[in-house]
């Protein structure tokens, strides 16, 4: 394995394209992982700009194309950027909530050569899944969910886990069963963005998630070879981070509304990064030759205790984004690892809130539901116990 | 679902066509076949492309058998036609008609 991260190496292409083309959502989900400050990035990249950035990602090899967001479904010309991108040989997902798509566009999707829809739901009831969405969405799901199987899709259910919904896993799992899906994701969710925010009203309690790790087991067991169900327990809940995202700059390439270019949907936050976008550079220079996306390449950037850790091929010391939130430094070990010098105080937060769990002192503290209005508000620095919806 | 027919047993008369949920296609940049599925990808060695490319859901599993022995007289490839099919049915990548 090449241990160098300078451009003088080859560096392997990218595999994977995430194309967020919108943040405008009719979605407010609290664990939204957009940048809070997304009022403030409402220009959005033309047709042209997006075709473009397919063209290159695809001619150096990338082969999985993500359309997601916000909600990609607000874009009038997404039908177009199907079509072009089936064209060029990706293999195409549509990430969507449902909402703003009906039958006739499913259809239209189809004609125009999207590969596979995954639809994601914020829980496995109306009552639940309208609360966190912050809109009554739920039957249009169960529809749309319908619509996207008669078409003859792959179909991905993605619901994302937290507290308020982890305690329902057998339910969501029944759900995803009677509407016939292919895959099951359940997704952790990650504390970026709104999510960070919300924490203290989305972190899951160990026994929460060891109940979900049964259930799921258990399903998956019942379900082999018919239905696949990801879940993967989070990871502050063990002492060795995640490879993220498969290594910075390895595989991942996100493209955001207003076209700059990131080795991860979330590192749009992270200080120190020059943030190249593709109105200014090719896809082949931001990959290959920019300073962000060499940055966290391979093993040199690493500091103590991962410089010289035995296992740091293994994770390539985690998450920087998760370091840099939690510690404050990207170039930190991902505290999640036993061997940082944070990671106790991580494990003190997240045993912390599993004590009040449930007792209002933690329930009934105001939720940040992401909109436009409040991202308008955090932007102004309003404080943030006024930030209800 | 993946598969309806998941324990559907392999034999000769089987025939199998690749997944319409799944697309199996070549890749210039890395230089082999591919199949991909929902935010997946698995890279395919050259005998296990050849294979694929005659599930096309008119041979049967003794015709590719035959014409690949055909193809390739120096090897025997009965054995190793069943077991990546079996490997590949289980993955979803092929259904059987
Ligand atoms: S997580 Fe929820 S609010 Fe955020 S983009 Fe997705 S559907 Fe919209
Ligand atoms: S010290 Fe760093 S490289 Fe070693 S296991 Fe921990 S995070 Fe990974």
């Amino acid at each position: 394995m090449k241990t160098d991260g300078s451009s003088t190496n080859k560096v392997n292409p990218p595999l994977w394209l995430l194309a967020e083309l919108t943040y405008a959502c009719p979605l407010q989900c609290p664990y939204c992982s957009n940048p809070v400050e997304m009022a403030n990035y409402k220009k959005e990249l033309s047709t042209e700009d997006w075709i473009r950035v397919m063209r290159e990602a695809r001619k150096m090899g990338a082969v999985q194309l993500g359309f997601s967001g916000g909600e990609p479904l607000t874009r009038p010309d997404l039908e177009e950027l199907i079509a072009e991108a089936r064209q060029l040989g990706f293999y195409t997902n549509l990430i969507t909530s449902g909402i703003g798509m009906d039958e006739k566009r499913v259809k239209g999707f189809k004609e125009a050569g999207l590969d596979h829809i995954q639809v994601s739901f914020q829980a496995s009831s109306a009552d639940l899944n309208n609360f966190i969405a912050g809109t009554d969405a739920f039957e249009h799901k169960l529809e749309m969910a319908r619509a996207v199987k008669k078409h003859g899709y792959p179909m991905v259910l993605c619901f994302v886990l937290h507290r308020q919904n982890e305690p329902y896993v057998r339910e969501i799992l029944d759900l995803a069963v009677s509407l016939d899906a292919d895959y099951v994701e359940l997704a952790t969710t990650q504390y970026y963005g709104w999510a960070f925010h919300n924490k203290e009203y989305l972190i899951p309690t160990r026994e929460q998630l060891a109940n979900a790790e049964i259930v799921t087991k258990e399903f998956q067991e019942k379900l082999k070879g018919k239905m696949k169900i990801f879940y993967v327990i989070p990871d502050y809940f063990e002492d060795r981070p995640k490879k993220c995202m498969d290594g910075w700059g390895a595989i991942f390439l996100t493209i955001t509304p207003d076209g700059l270019a990131l080795p991860c949907h979330a590192a749009r936050q992270l200080p120190g990064l020059e943030l190249p976008s593709v109105q200014d550079h090719s896809i082949d220079w931001i990959w290959n030759d920019s300073p962000d996306f060499n940055k966290f390449r391979g093993l040199d950037w690493m500091k103590e205790p991962c410089r010289t850790c035995p296992e740091k091929e293994k994770d390539l010391g985690g998450c920087r984004c998760q370091a840099f939130m939690l510690t404050g430094d990207a170039t930190n070990a991902d505290p999640v690892c036993s061997k940082s010098p944070h990671h106790q105080e991580l494990v003190d937060t997240v045993e912390g809130i599993g004590k009040i769990a449930g007792t209002p002192e933690l329930e009934e503290r105001p939720i940040l539901f992401r909109n436009m209005k409040n991202s308008r508000k955090i932007i102004k620095g309003e404080s943030e116990s006024e930030l209800v919806k | 679902m993946l598969n309806d027919d998941v324990n559907e047993k392999l034999t000769l008369e089987v025939v199998p066509e690749v997944a319409s949920t799944h697309r199996f296609q070549w890749e210039e940049v890395q230089d082999c076949h591919v199949i991909m599925y929902p935010e997946g990808m698995v890279k395919l060695g050259d005998s296990s492309a050849e294979i694929l490319k005659l599930c096309d859901g008119k041979n049967d599993v003794g015709t590719i058998i035959k014409l690949l022995n055909q193809q390739y007289p120096d090897a025997q490839v009965d054995n190793d036609v069943i077991k990546f099919l079996e490997v590949a049915h289980e993955n979803g990548w092929v259904k059987y008609k």
